[in-house]
């Protein structure tokens, strides 16, 4: 209940033209000011729990993108900002790009628009608390389960 | 009598150590939210919520936690239970000289969970806070040297409940201690080690590598040694309680405004100003308080 209150961002520039960039910036200006819902851009994968992705994804990026998702701690959620990184826009036919972010990591919220404007961007990292809290519950699940298989090989000694 | 005399005076030290433990990261989480709501009134905004450092701390208890290496989670742990220590001890009216070395030690511990990972942030981070320790310790051992001229104990009880007022004596080694105290809060020229606002050449500083429990273990380490420095504020100011936590939340505030105020320092000159602040005001007051008081 307290990831809805507290989401801490990572943003990462997968070879956007900077529009969506900026956007993303300015939502955390005074003039629409995220930090009022507890939202902190942290440069940093290991204390982020949601993913912004900007700009369609190309050959020199999609590894970046893939590290950075491997290194967030569970639970996670990736929001997909501008066309570009829904579906690879106007760059979807080039030779090098890969078209959109969901080729490379699993994506859960998309904001279209070119540049997307701060108000859709807040509604689509708003929409991914709700998507958060879901994960979370998954992950607890995922917890127990595992605890419980590592019981049970230690019980019947199958782990050594 | 105020609750602070109260707790002064109160004779049973378990109570005491409880109310410790129990009330300070509560009062340490509270102060700073009320830091981020008024940092984002400075700057324009409406800010979060004043429990938004609560709510970080319990999300941060429920993610996965990932740990590169077993040093690094000892190494905090560690931090945690000798800062939670250096607190008791002073809360309970020990011996101020045993509360500065076990602060040090606590710091060391929290620069060598720094030094256990491979980031190369958390090894800046850490360098910064060796340097930043070298600069702030001489300076808070001048306030122990201080306040023992004065009224000839180092025990912290002995100086809470003396009658004259400390701060008339020693304004220098007062002075030095605030320049100090930007330091140990982290607050803007003297971030160097790690900072709360990210986007900068350090990412987190110190604490990039954490996250999860071991994060949430750091933060509220903080706390802790917040209010424990605050209650350093306080002894200047102990023959009077009500005017030593005006003087406390007059200076917090006065750090926030710093904090809004400054860009950061290099680490040259947060060495540099520590040490001239240290000698012009520390050692001055320090020198001519030991002239002053021979009969």
């Amino acid at each position: 209940m307290f990831f809805k209150k507290s989401p801490w961002i990572i943003h990462y520039d997968a070879t956007s033209c900077n529009g969506c960039d900026i956007e993303v910036i300015a939502s955390l200006t005074p003039m629409y000011d995220l930090e009022r819902f507890g939202i902190i851009n942290t440069g940093n994968p290991k204390h982020a729990d949601i993913f912004v992705v900007t700009g369609s994804v190309n050959e020199s990026s999609h590894q970046v993108v893939k590290n950075i998702y491997d290194q967030m701690p569970n639970p996670k959620v990736v929001v997909a900002v501008g066309i570009c990184a829904t579906s690879g826009g106007i760059f979807r036919e080039c030779y090098n790009v890969l078209g959109g972010v969901d080729t490379v990591i699993p994506v859960d919220v998309y904001v279209p628009g070119c540049a997307a404007r701060p108000e859709s961007i807040i509604d689509g990292i708003i929409k991914a608390l709700d998507i958060l809290e879901r994960r979370l519950v998954e992950f607890r699940k995922a917890k127990t389960e595992a605890r419980r298989q590592e019981k049970k090989l230690r019980r019947y000694h199958l782990n050594d | 009598m105020t609750p602070i005399d109260y707790f002064i005076h109160l004779d049973n030290i378990y109570l005491k150590a409880v109310i410790y433990v129990v009330l300070a990261p509560i009062l340490g989480g509270l102060l700073a939210g009320v830091d981020r709501k008024i940092s984002a009134r400075m700057q324009g905004r409406i800010g979060p919520p004043i429990l938004q450092p609560f709510y970080d701390v319990f999300k941060l208890f429920s993610k996965e936690k990932i740990i590169v290496n077993k040093f690094q989670n000892f190494n905090v742990i560690l931090f945690f239970v000798f800062m939670v220590f250096t607190g008791s001890l002073f809360f309970l009216g020990g011996d101020l000289l045993l509360v500065i070395f076990a602060l040090t030690l606590a710091g060391v511990f929290f620069a060598l969970a720094g030094f256990s990972v491979n980031s190369p942030y958390c090894h800046i981070g850490a360098e910064r806070e060796l340097i930043q320790m070298m600069s702030y310790d001489p300076m808070i051992i001048l306030v122990a040297v201080g306040m023992y001229q004065v009224t000839g104990t180092f025990r912290v009880d002995a100086i809470a409940m003396y009658d004259g007022p400390l701060i008339l004596y020693l304004p220098g080694v007062f002075l030095g201690y605030l320049h100090v105290l930007t330091i140990k809060l982290r607050k803007s020229p003297f971030d160097l080690a790690m900072s709360a606002h990210a986007h900068q050449e350090l990412v987190s500083g110190l604490k990039t590598e954490f996250s999860g429990t071991t994060l949430a273990l750091i933060e509220i380490g903080h706390w802790y040694e917040n209010v424990l420095l605050l209650g350093i504020i306080y002894l200047f100011f102990a023959f009077n309680s009500f005017l030593g936590v005006a003087a406390m939340l007059v200076l917090y505030f006065f750090e926030i405004i710093i904090d809004n105020t400054y860009a950061r320092f290099k680490w040259e000159l947060t060495f540099k100003s520590t040490w001239l602040v240290t000698a012009l005001f520390g050692a001055a007051n320090i020198i001519i308080l030991y002239y002053a008081m021979q009969p």
